[in-house]
């Protein structure tokens, strides 16, 4: 992905839950946890243990103090800010991500 | 000391203990094993878990790599057939040569073969070991009808093989009963009864004089003494076994009369050098056919190998043996034919359950010598105890064994059993063993049996173990953490109870309140589903949706490729024709994958995300409404046409089915529910597996509880006879709602049950005589569930805001590129990833 981008705004997001972008041909999982610092979460769609586009579906929480969404095909983990799986040795891309004006910025 | 050279002639169960034994001690030893079989050793008692399913090489008790890292040098297919002792050597059928200086025989036995004209044809086999396993297999194939020679233990479990391969099965027995060793005449009679109900037939006081192939339609006759016979296509004899002892007799060793290797008290033979162990040994005039003792020969017999002053002795064993056979528990427990002088029994029998029970006890009433136990088991363990321990029995013997008597029968508590009670007879583990286990960090019983192997061997002590475990855990004050995860420090009933009690509406509330964290995809769904079957509110409420499992945030069952499900509620199967047609266009104009469930219903694969409310709008406009076959909730009510057009159907099975449905459709529960109804007692609709199943009956409903199909079936538990509709609907509500609120999460009603202190009875008490005065209030809960039922589809579809997070991208309309069908029999199906591969290059 070349820049910062907008693509959404934040009334799209789900609060406590996931949407799926399609940026620049890439598909992208955003998160809105609003009692987090951070709030808004990027990781690329695609899970590689169940290979298929589905993360943006999976319960979010956090595991020992990871912010993590669980895959909604098998329940890996992947840590929200790294893309890295806590149970297999795997990791999808991360993107930056953040709310600017309500709208929602991947980076 | 240097290492001394032992040789195991023999590596089946025992000899592989002694070995293991062995090389567990700090004894320095050269092992060498030499087996016939050409396999290492393996669990010969599981040997009929085969024919159920079991792979053989999950029988197997150590490997070749395991000796080898151990240093054992281990020679498999290839018999010991000479002992030269002058010279203190082994000799192999292959000529190989292995000079020891202790030698230990473990051949273990043989199944004897009656010396009858005509069974050493092709279609006569025996059964003991794998191989056997696989010629029993072999000739089912293509046979009809099955014997088994022989009513003992092993000819029954035999007979059980030979069901389970689908033969028509027959025993034929020598002596009037069967398993005339453990079971006295009226064990046995009760048995024949149980078993015959099970449509193996029983033919006993029959001698076998000769087997040709005369056989009407079959390959064989069996002809019998009394001039009648049986046709038959292949026999299986267990008719006792023979220790193998050839190799003793031929070097000289002192054997039997009746066969086995004569040793002493410290399993030496009559050369002080050679050992022997198992089945082969012959102690104080008796063969132990089990491998409980087997084991213990075994432990003496590596004792004697080192430098302690005092050796142990094997003194004998105990013989008692609990079984399923066919299904029917079996139990038997020392002098179990009443034979020491001066001892008197206590009788229980119940023909119309088909139960029977003894217990004989010394003169004076006070210790129990003996017991015999057909059709229940329950009160085996405790009695076992009684007996090996010489515990004092209580002033009514009889109690032990009544059913219900008031003040019921004298549980054994486990604090009640002396340190040295033996727990494990198989792993010779010992309630003390349990309690230094305990002190030294076990917390549980995974780790006890971990650190003694205890309940690994028949299994037939797990449920004490367990009593043992937990009941010292209590009394030491450690608890065992339950929490349901780490946000929370409750198990799901205690959640349940500070989300009625504190009215919580929503999981922020209740973190909040009582957690930390962000919650995670445990505790969520778990409080969703609490939430849900408390309040009944609208499961993608702002508040809720997040909390959802996969499934329930879209209303649908995620398929392997991300795409989804649809299955509309067909209330006991029954459709209207025009609601079918309204399902077949659906499923053509979206292109979805068509399937009868095994829910009798209509499940359409393949949906996209964004597809789905378009779909379910045009369902819902046809008069369907959502299957919640997503949520752990109500499935399905399977049905039967019952008298409305069956011929046997004695009640409305149709109608009860549809009516119990709608009722609880909609119902979110610990784990999913599925109820049948059933028109009459031929069972059509499968309501015993079920976790409500009801059955109707001339005089009203039979309802059955907590069975299930899938990973472990179980059959339900018959819980009340001939209910009217009310008290039926009523008993229903009560349970369900007291599984709600007490069941673990994701425990189904079977689980659930067996882990309800009380049991199946414990249950009755609560919902029938509301032993614990909250019935009402059971029943209002369910009224508000019922009453607040709504089609979550429905309220969807009328809702803009919820219908947007059915969009595949928020900011496109393209589709998902990576979900590709391909067309197999008509329909779509997704597409494998090499499919994928070509596809997507074929279109590049
Ligand atoms: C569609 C169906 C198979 C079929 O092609 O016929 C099916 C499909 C699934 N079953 Fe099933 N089961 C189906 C009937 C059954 C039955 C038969 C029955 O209900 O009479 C059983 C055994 C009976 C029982 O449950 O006691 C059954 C035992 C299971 C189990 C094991 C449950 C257990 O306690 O061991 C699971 C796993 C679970 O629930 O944890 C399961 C789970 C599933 C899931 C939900 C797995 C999943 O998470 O993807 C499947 C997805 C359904 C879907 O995508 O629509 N399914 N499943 C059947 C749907 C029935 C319906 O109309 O709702
Ligand atoms: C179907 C079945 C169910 C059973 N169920 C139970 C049960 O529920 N509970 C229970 O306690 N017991 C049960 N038993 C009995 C139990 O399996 C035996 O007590 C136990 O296997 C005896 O062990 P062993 O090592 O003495 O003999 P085995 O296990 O028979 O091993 C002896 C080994 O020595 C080999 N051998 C023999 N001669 C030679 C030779 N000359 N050279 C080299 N090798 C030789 C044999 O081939 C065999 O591999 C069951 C047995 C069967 C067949
Ligand atoms: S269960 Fe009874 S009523 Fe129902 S279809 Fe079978 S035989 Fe007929
Ligand atoms: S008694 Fe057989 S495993 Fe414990």
């Amino acid at each position: 992905m070349s820049s910062e981008q907008i693509v959404c705004d934040k009334s799209d997001l789900i609060e406590n839950s996931g949407v799926c972008a399609l940026v620049d041909g890439e598909q992208v999982a955003i998160f809105y946890l609003p009692t987090t610092k951070q709030q808004v979460f990027a990781i690329a769609n695609w899970d590689p243990c169940g290979k298929a586009n589905v993360l943006s579906r999976g319960l979010v929480g956090d595991i020992k103090g990871e912010i993590v969404v669980a895959s909604p095909l098998h329940k890996q983990h992947f840590n929200l800010q790294t893309g890295a799986c806590l149970e297999a040795d795997v990791s999808v891309k991360a993107y930056r991500a953040s709310i600017v004006d309500e709208k929602v910025i991947i980076a | 000391m240097s290492a001394q050279k032992i040789v195991v002639v023999g590596n089946g169960m025992v000899g592989h203990h002694y070995v293991d034994q062995l090389i567990q001690s700090d004894i320095k030893a050269d092992i060498t094993v030499l087996g016939s079989e050409t396999r290492p050793a393996y669990d010969r008692v599981h040997l009929s878990e085969v024919f159920a399913g079991k792979d053989p090489s999950e029988l197997a008790m150590t490997t070749r790599e395991f000796y080898q890292e151990n240093q054992v040098e281990a020679h498999f297919g290839d018999a010991v057939v000479d002992i030269d002792r002058a010279n203190k050597k082994a000799i192999t059928q292959s000529g190989r040569q292995f000079s020891y200086d202790k030698l230990v025989l473990a051949t273990g036995s043989y199944p004897f073969v009656p010396p009858i004209k005509g069974s050493e044809s092709p279609e006569c086999l025996t059964y003991r070991t794998i191989d056997d396993l696989g010629e029993i297999k072999a000739n089912a194939q293509d046979s009809k009808i099955g014997v088994v020679v022989g009513g003992g233990l092993l000819g029954l479990e035999c007979a059980n093989a030979l069901k389970n391969l689908g033969l028509e099965t027959h025993v034929v027995e020598f002596a009037p009963g069967l398993m005339g060793v453990q079971l006295d005449d009226s064990g046995s009679k009760m048995l024949r009864r149980k078993i015959e109900a099970l449509d193996v037939k029983v033919h006993t006081q029959k001698a076998t004089s000769l087997i040709d192939d005369q056989g009407d339609e079959t390959k064989l006759r069996m002809h019998f003494a009394d001039d009648t016979h049986l046709d038959t296509d292949m026999i299986v004899f267990s008719a006792g076994i023979r220790p193998y002892d050839q190799l003793a007799k031929k070097t000289g060793l002192e054997v039997g009369e009746r066969g086995g290797i004569v040793i002493d008290y410290h399993c030496r033979t009559s050369d002080s050098d050679i050992f022997a162990i198992g089945e082969c040994a012959l102690y104080g005039n008796m063969i132990y056919g089990l491998v409980a003792p087997g084991y213990r020969m075994a432990e003496v017999a590596v004792k004697q190998l080192g430098n302690e002053e005092e050796k142990p002795s094997f003194k004998g064993a105990d013989m008692s043996t609990k079984l399923k056979l066919l299904g029917v528990d079996v139990g038997s427990i020392g002098d179990a034919h009443g034979k020491t002088s001066g001892a008197i029994s206590y009788i229980f029998a119940d023909e119309k359950e088909e139960i029977y029970k003894r217990i004989i006890t010394s003169a004076d009433s006070k210790k129990l010598l003996g017991a015999v136990l057909v059709g229940d088991c329950a009160e085996y363990d405790t009695l076992l105890q009684y007996f090996l321990n010489e515990i004092d029995l209580p002033d009514n013997p009889e109690s032990m064994i009544l059913p219900n008597v008031e003040g019921g029968a004298p549980a054994l508590g486990a604090s009640a059993l002396p340190m040295s009670a033996t727990i494990c007879s198989c792993h010779n583990v010992s309630k003390g063993d349990i309690f230094s286990c305990i002190d030294g960090g076990c917390c549980s019983v995974a780790d006890v049996k971990d650190a003694t192997k205890a309940a690994t061997g028949c299994g037939g002590c797990a449920a004490l173990l367990k009593n043992v475990v937990d009941s010292e855990m209590e009394a030491r004050g450690i608890s065992v953490d339950k929490s349901i995860c780490e946000h929370f420090p409750y198990t799901r009933e205690e959640i349940y109870h500070l989300v009625r009690v504190g009215e919580i509406k929503s999981f922020d509330e209740l973190i909040e309140k009582h957690g930390h964290g962000h919650g995670c995809d445990i505790c969520k769904p778990a409080v969703a589903n609490i939430l849900a079957s408390t309040w009944n509110d609208y499961v993608l409420q702002n508040n809720h949706v997040g909390l959802q499992d996969t499934n329930d945030t879209f209303l649908a069952n995620m398929q392997k490729d991300g795409t989804y499900s649809v299955v509309p509620r067909i209330a006991g199967g029954e459709i209207k024709p025009t609601q079918l047609i309204a399902i077949g266009q659906v499923a053509e104009k979206y292109n979805l994958y068509t399937k009868i469930t095994g829910g009798q219903r209509i499940d359409l694969f393949g949906a996209r995300l964004n597809e789905l409310p378009d779909i379910w709008k045009e369902l819902i406009d046809a008069g369907l409404e959502t299957g919640h076959a997503y949520g752990k909730s109500v499935r399905t009510v399977k049905s039967c046409v019952g008298s409305t057009w069956c011929r046997y159907g004695v009640q409305d099975s149709m109608g009860q089915a549809i009516d119990l449905e709608n009722r609880y459709k909609g119902l979110r529960s610990p784990h999913k529910l599925k109820f049948a109804v059933s028109g009459c007692t031929r069972e059509c609709a499968e309501a015993q597996s079920k976790d409500i199943g009801i059955i109707a009956t001339e005089g009203g409903w039979n309802l059955y509880v907590c069975g299930n199909g899938g990973m472990k079936p179980r059959h339900a538990d018959l819980f009340a006879t001939d209910l009217d509709d009310e008290t039926l609907v009523k008993y229903i509500d009560r349970i369900l709602m007291f599984y709600i609120k007490t069941a673990d999460r994701l425990q189904r009603t079977s689980v659930w049950m067996e882990n309800l202190e009380g049991g199946l009875d414990y249950l009755k008490e609560v919902v029938i005589d509301d032993s614990l005065g909250i019935a009402n209030t059971l029943e209002q809960q369910m009224a508000h569930i019922v009453s607040t039922y709504q089609c979550e589809w429905k309220t969807t579809i009328n809702d803009d805001e919820k219908l947007k997070r059915f969009r595949q991208f928020v900011n496109s309309k393209t589709e998902d590129s990576n979900v590709v069908f391909v067309e197999e029999r008509g329909q779509m199906r997704p597409a494998s990833d090499d499919e994928k591969t070509k596809l997507i290059a074929k279109s590049a």
